[in-house]
């Protein structure tokens, strides 16, 4: 460890346990320090307690036992808001905005500045983030309304969020899930500054590239255990791979070449709209073939979300064509992955069986067309259940009560062992851990060389590159570049992501 | 149409207008902070009927107001009570506070009365000897605080904050049950004083009263797309329908015909044809907190 006196530590988690339900802890006996000026990774699996133990750091939960030492004081929090009053504060994965509200606003709520009548004093309030703006270089608008910014602007009003609060200690839930690279190493740029003036930043993430890239030390958790305190600048990826998972990776996954000749789906000068009434796409027209990895990158919101819809006939089209070999067979249908699974892929109030079933149940396995046939979708079901390794282990298990990352793996369990042609898939590893992430990878393979048509809409350019055949950047609703992944970069994409380029049109 | 636009018409239009502005002036803080508030109707009805036993034993017509607003703010609690503390269906909380309203206001009026249809007659805003209708004035004033409590205050930040996006607000330290009960409160206290109004105006009570008010004021805040202004503005052009009406009971127009407006008008705004009208993000969804 640095060479450190126990007071100038910030953050002290000591013997923290923490349980959900009997006999399991989700944090067990955990130790965790941080120190101002640095910036400390946080790993781990799904499920491994990392956002457990920052959600009672951070006063969400309270601890069943242990203590928390905020500047070596010992501090008690029952709520988010007695955190907050010594300094801590998180960005959560999914931001937490009013989208009808300012920037300024957002940034104040909570903590207004007021004269008489609590009246809010804008004027003090917005120099007062003017110069946190500029002290800490980040550039945002504060009159915009949130709700229509960037993902990775939304992000700077978060941090901003923290800050105005005078945050000394500050958690960042898996910050760059959702960010381009260039917003990522902007994020980074202001991470640095943050830790250069004092700040403590904990750093909940998946992506061991960006440990290695900017942590100083890192904190391994596994089933609710600390597996690791390691220096960054000691350790790599694979000890770290090798800690998070309790054995070594299976190297990477291998790419086939390219698939048949066969086109299974062609999208021709498409126009489509969005809800709001305008322009989602506009004019796109691409072709992929059997045994095909066609894969999109882009920032969320340039129309990638429409187009799947469109395809699979969730969404109207208001010009061009979209055509789907073999799709007048009805057994042989699309299947799809969707990107928000909460609205589209599950229903929460039903069991695991029952969703692993859904929308395939008139199939002959599963029903003779009146009746369903409860034996065969609970076998199949627990084949599925070990094949994926989806957990609980129990077919009868409600939904809900699944985590975000074995919800995942539900659908996409269902939607590829489906019979079908063309597999739609958007974001198939958000918040997946690495192995549940190299599994879905694994099967999207496997899947292809079968002979599928692959749609793979991702942000996760990694991803992108690793299983694509092709990849199509789209911006503003259109194809702007198309690019090989053989010959292509994540900053190239980027490039194209950000309308800095186009080979297109 | 000289005869219609005089100076009694347009007092007549605004008189009128006050039963149903109160109460739409209540709903906008309601509903900003996320509460679907159909109990006004039983709201309205409550402090008519709370305004005139305060009146009737007391003799005094401020007791009476006093009342109206504490039976609203008693009838409001039993909403947040069911909708925020035990997050039921908001709808529902507040049709059956309605019903309630209405049978429990019949069951007193005979228990006290001997009548369960009407009471007897009481003093009213005349024995004030003003040269003004002070409701008027009280509504203006209202209006004012609300436009300004709304837009520039910390309450109405957190209030919007609080109906859409809850979670936002509680993970900066907001309790959103606090600011929501706040909301449902004040859109008691204000219904219930639209009820004194009635109540005074008729210098008694009458089962069943408020007759619809409470919904259409509803409306006229959906109209109005959750803003105070617009809200008062659609309560305004209500009551300039209400006033045709009776300025056209003898000439032909079917009244049912222009009291069928302002539900007309309801339809034609939430289908979407006077703009959009976007409610609050989380107006309706009872909050919990995820764990």
């Amino acid at each position: 460890m640095r060479e450190q006196t126990a007071n100038s530590v910030s953050v002290q988690l000591i013997d923290i346990v923490k349980s959900f339900q009997a006999g399991y802890n989700a944090n067990d006996h955990v130790n965790f320090s941080a120190y101002p000026g640095e910036i400390h990774a946080l790993i781990g699996e799904n499920g491994a307690g990392k956002s457990t133990l920052m959600n009672i750091l951070y006063g969400m939960y309270q601890a069943d036992s242990g203590k928390i030492l905020i500047n070596g004081k010992e501090a008690k929090f029952r709520s988010p808001a007695d955190a907050i009053k010594l300094g801590v504060g998180m960005v959560h994965q999914h931001f937490m905005l009013v989208n009808t509200f300012s920037v300024l606003e957002n940034i104040i709520l909570g903590d207004e500045d007021t004269f008489r009548f609590d009246v809010i004093d804008m004027k003090r309030s917005k120099q007062k983030v003017i110069e946190l703006k500029k002290s800490f270089e980040i550039n945002v608008e504060l009159d915009d309304i949130s709700g229509g910014l960037a993902v990775g602007i939304q992000q700077k009003i978060e941090i901003l969020k923290l800050l105005y609060r005078n945050a000394e200690i500050m958690i960042l839930d898996e910050p760059t899930a959702i960010l381009t690279p260039q917003e990522t190493e902007e994020l980074f740029k202001t991470l640095a500054e943050l830790k250069n003036s004092g700040k403590t930043i904990i750093l909940i993430t998946h992506k061991l590239g960006e440990v290695l890239a900017i942590s100083d030390r890192v904190t391994v958790l596994r089933r609710g255990k600390v597996t690791g305190i390691l220096k960054t600048n000691q350790t790599s990826s694979n000890e770290l791979a090798k800690m998070i998972t309790g054995r070594s990776i299976e190297s990477q996954v291998i790419k086939k070449s390219a698939g048949g000749e066969k086109i299974i789906l062609e999208v021709n000068d498409l126009y489509i709209n969005n809800d709001r009434g305008s322009l989602a796409i506009n004019g796109i027209s691409l072709i992929i073939k059997e045994g095909e990895i066609f894969g999109i990158a882009g920032v969320e919101g340039n129309g990638q979300e429409e187009l799947a819809e469109a395809i699979c006939g969730l969404r109207k089209i208001s010009k061009g064509t979209i055509n789907i070999a073999g799709i007048d067979d009805f057994k042989k249908s699309i299947a799809h992955i969707p990107a928000n699974r909460h609205k589209y892929g599950i229903v929460k109030e039903f069991t695991l069986e029952e969703n692993l079933i859904l929308g395939r149940e008139k199939e002959e396995n599963f029903s003779n067309g009146w009746i369903l046939n409860n034996k065969k979708i609970n076998e199949f079901s627990e084949v599925i259940i070990e094949e994926y390794d989806i957990r609980p282990e129990n077919s009868k298990a409600l939904m809900e009560g699944l985590s975000g990352g074995n919800q995942q793996k539900a659908v996409a369990a269902r939607e590829m062992t489906k019979n079908s042609d063309l597999v739609v898939i958007s974001h198939p590893t958000r918040g997946l851990d690495i192995l549940a992430s190299e599994f879905v990878h694994r099967t999207i393979l496997e899947e292809s060389k079968k002979g599928k048509a692959i749609l793979l809409i991702s942000s996760d350019l990694s991803e992108l590159l690793k299983l694509s055949d092709k990849i199509a950047v789209m911006y503003n609703g259109r194809i702007t570049g198309e690019l090989d992944p053989k010959s292509t970069n994540e900053n190239e994409i980027g490039e194209y992501m950000t309308g800095l380029k186009s080979n297109k049109r | 149409m000289q005869e219609i636009l005089t100076a009694a018409f347009v007092l007549q239009t605004f008189r009128i207008s006050i039963p149903y502005l109160l109460p739409s002036l209540g709903a906008v803080y309601s509903e900003k902070g996320g509460v679907v508030n159909i109990a006004l109707e039983g709201m309205l009805l409550s402090g008519a009927f709370a305004a005139i036993i305060g009146i009737y034993y007391t003799g005094s017509v401020l007791t009476g107001i006093v009342c109206s607003l504490l039976a609203g703010i008693i009838v409001s609690i039993l909403h947040g009570l069911i909708t925020i503390t035990f997050k039921a269906n908001q709808i529902v909380s507040g049709i059956a506070l309605n019903i309630f309203a209405f049978g429990i206001t019949k069951f007193f009026c005979k228990l006290i009365f001997g009548s369960s249809s009407n009471s007897p007659r009481v003093i009213g805003l005349e024995s004030w000897g003003l040269p003004f209708n002070p409701f008027l004035l009280i509504c203006v004033l209202i209006l004012i605080i609300t436009v300004f409590a709304i837009n520039r205050t910390k309450f109405g930040l957190r209030l919007k904050a609080v109906g859409q996006n809850p979670e936002a607000a509680d993970s900066l330290g907001i309790s959103v049950s606090k600011m929501r009960y706040m909301g449902v409160i004040i859109s008691g206290a204000l219904a219930g004083l639209g009820g004194a109004w009635l109540a005074l105006d008729q210098h008694s009570f009458t089962d069943g009263m408020s007759a619809g008010r409470g919904y259409i004021a509803l409306a006229a805040m959906i109209i109005g797309k959750w803003k105070p202004t617009g809200a008062a503005l659609a309560c305004l052009l209500f009551g300039l329908a209400e006033s045709f009406t009776l300025q056209f009971q003898s000439s032909g127009v079917p009244t049912q015909f222009i009291q069928m407006l302002p539900y007309l008008l309801t339809i034609i705004v939430l289908a979407g044809f006077i703009g959009k009208a976007t409610p609050p993000a989380a107006d309706g969804i009872p909050y919990e907190k995820k764990d």
